[in-house]
């Protein structure tokens, strides 16, 4: 009983990860309905720019010298370095979308969809060139030690910091779409561009927006994984940004809730799958999942066919 | 009018010659500088390119200088076969070095038997390698070799209950996983549990999780560095606090960085140790030092003996020859190498010690020397 606790447990710490991702994925086809299949690799540049932060944040919020214990401001310095490299994200997520997909926002989605594969392909590429490509050691930016008192079960305090801020941001994000100006023109695009724009809706803002704000989760995903596997390398993004796909399909693609009810269902999955079945299905039951999925309920779990997307 | 053109003929064949002679005997060299495996293939570049520096500084090989055609795999399956391909038709090199991972040998192997070029793998262990055919060598020793020296290492240390963790991606990881087995259950050893996982992989929780379920006294991880830091620093945090052990897969750069103290306590099996004071090896990890300023692992000395057993076998051959190349490689005795000495047997295979090495205080020690 309690390995299987623990089992799920883990699948929830590494279902999370996907769902941040998954919530780029979704909300960006929700406004544009097109699959940025270089979400991936913003992923990556988001750990790579909190590899190259970290130190620099450390010089302004010095972290306490014993890495085992909790201290504020080792918490603060994570936290801004979190926040920093959501920033850096944002802004690489804005300049794709402006260089890149908006001169092609006429052309046929199949020519964009292709264009976002190569966008990929460069920044896996232009990564291991900038980067190095052998693996770099993620900094510890917080304690790296279990919770205590909880008997047989290891819940490490970089684990529940994943689940946590994940849901934070999910409420953050749905408070942004339903309550705000920006959200509320957000969904009228996703509803109708053409008659978006005759209310007065500047398209282009809203839509460097909303690549703005995928890409800072895209970060956030890569800066809590780092935490929780502190190797990072340039391709880090591929086999993740792929599974948030099929997290994002799962839950219902364009259904911000539905992304991560995906990305925890199929971390959960996974995990199970290689402590009770084989680990060599580890990444085979992502694609059956997306295959059964496709088949059976082509909308995902939360998307209806006349649904409201985001 | 013939005799001119007799003349001419004559005259370009000459100057043909003399552009071959003065042309340098080219070698190819495939190795993973990119990718998961990086640090292996660096490695084995670095020292080579110092070896080859020797070599033509001591006036080349046959009178010409000797040149390496390096490419990359990328670490990537399937990138292998095609470098190899190039390297072959379009390069015309006459002998080939590479790869580490034996995955990666077994696939471009396969190519150079087929062409009839010889082909040097410094460090590729799984027994298969050289099996492609009588093109195919190693200098080093096998996994036959290299399991039995750990299962024994293992029960001597009085660990009955092992637990195995396996690379599926990789033909060395599973092949150095079935000689501990095999070596370690006929012995009295008992192994209570088996997990695999991916090259690539970065959550281990869920394998690992089970593993503790069976409380084993040691857990072997034949994988390669990457894997196994993070491996080995899940586990610590799971409080799974047993000994691992594993092979020469574990020594890459980011092997320490990554996994921190979690390996301290831990053994593997190698092909040489920085400790050994003989001069031969003290000599050569100054000048890999003065080079590269880091001390040379065991995947560079590797590439340099290999390099070293290469230029020695073409001398031998007196020619580029591939058919005669081929005889003088497996004719290779008693090479005095900074591995140790190094024969080649029957079936193209060197026969050589293995060293334990442990690791503490953020490096490897030198724990035993085992003879084959």
């Amino acid at each position: 009983m309690t390995e299987f606790l623990q089992q799920l447990i883990n699948g929830l710490s590494l279902g999370s990860i996907y769902a941040l991702i998954a919530l780029g994925y979704t909300m960006v086809y929700g406004v544009l309905k097109f699959i940025n299949f270089a979400h991936g690799d913003v992923y990556m540049v988001g750990a790579f720019a909190g590899y190259y932060l970290a130190p620099w944040v450390w010089k302004v919020i010095p972290a306490g010298q014993d890495t085992t214990r909790f201290s504020w401001s080792s918490s603060a310095g994570a936290f801004a370095v979190l926040l920093l490299s959501m920033a850096v994200c944002a802004v690489l997520g804005i300049l794709i979308e402006k260089l890149v997909y908006r001169p092609l926002r006429k052309r046929p989605r199949l020519t964009v969809l292709i264009t976002a594969i190569g966008v990929s392909i460069f920044l896996e590429n232009f990564g291991q060139y900038l980067f190095g490509a052998d693996p770099k050691s993620f900094p510890e930016i917080l304690p790296d030690r279990a919770i205590e008192g909880l008997g047989d079960l290891t819940v490490m305090v970089n684990q529940s910091v994943v689940l946590v801020v994940t849901l934070i941001l999910l409420v953050a994000l749905h408070f942004i779409v339903m309550r705000t100006k920006m959200g509320t023109a957000m969904r009228a695009l996703a509803y109708n561009p053409a008659a978006a724009s005759l209310m007065g809706i500047n398209n282009d803002v809203i839509i460097s927006f909303t690549f703005g704000l995928g890409s800072a989760l895209a970060a956030a995903a890569g800066i809590l994984n780092a935490i929780n596997y502190p190797s990072i390398d340039p391709l880090m993004g591929i086999l993740p940004g792929i599974k948030a796909f099929v997290a994002a399909v799962l839950g219902g693609i364009g259904n911000l809730q539905g992304a991560v009810l995906g990305g925890i269902l199929l971390g959960v999955l996974e995990t199970l799958v290689v402590g009770y079945v084989s680990p060599m299905y580890r990444d085979a039951i992502a694609f059956a999942v997306l295959i059964a999925i496709l088949l059976f309920k082509p909308n995902g779990l939360l998307g209806r066919v006349e649904s409201e997307k985001v | 009018m013939k005799r001119i053109s007799f003349l001419v003929v004559t005259a370009l064949f000459a100057l043909g010659v003399a552009a071959i002679a003065q042309d340098e005997i080219k070698v190819g060299l495939y190795a993973s500088l990119t990718g998961g495996q990086a640090s292996y293939g660096i490695s084995q570049n670095n020292a080579i390119q110092l070896g080859l520096e020797e070599i033509n500084q001591a006036g080349g090989v046959l009178g010409k200088p000797l040149k390496i055609i390096v490419e990359d795999d990328r670490s990537t399956p399937g990138e292998s076969a095609t470098i190899v391909r190039k390297l072959i038709a379009n390069d015309k090199v006459c002998a080939i070095l590479g790869e580490f991972a034996s995955s990666r040998s077994l696939e471009g192997g396969p190519i150079c038997q087929e062409n009839k070029i010889p082909m040097i793998s410094p460090g590729s262990t799984n027994p298969k390698v050289t099996e492609i055919g009588d093109y195919i060598f190693r200098t080093c020793f096998m996994d036959s070799f290299q399991g039995t020296v750990m299962g024994r290492f293992a029960l001597a240390k009085g660990y009955k209950k092992a637990a195995i963790l396996t690379d599926e991606k990789q033909a060395y990881s599973k092949g150095l996983a079935h000689y501990f087995r095999e070596y370690f259950t006929k012995n009295g050893g008992e192994i209570v549990k088996e997990q695999s996982y991916s090259s690539g992989d970065k959550d281990f929780r869920a394998q690992l999780t089970s593993l503790k379920a069976a409380k084993p006294d040691m857990v072997f991880v034949p994988g390669y560095y990457n894997e196994v830091a993070l491996i080995s620093r899940q586990a610590r945090q799971f409080g799974l606090k047993v000994p691992f052990m594993g092979g020469d897969g574990w020594e890459g750069d980011s092997l320490l960085k990554v996994a921190g103290n979690s390996l301290d306590g831990c053994y593997f099996s190698s092909h040489f140790s920085a400790d050994n004071q003989s001069p031969v090896v003290q000599g050569f990890i100054a000048k890999y030092k003065a080079k590269f300023g880091i001390v040379p692992d065991c995947q560079a000395a590797l590439g340099y003996d290999t390099v070293k057993i290469l230029a020695d076998a073409i001398n031998r051959a007196g020619s580029t020859n591939p058919a005669a190349l081929r005889d003088a490689i497996a004719a290779t005795k008693d090479f005095q190498g900074v591995t140790g000495k190094i024969s080649l047997d029957a079936n193209r295979n060197a026969s050589k010690p293995a060293v334990v090495q442990t690791v503490g205080e953020g490096r490897y020690k030198f724990v035993e020397n085992v003879e084959p």
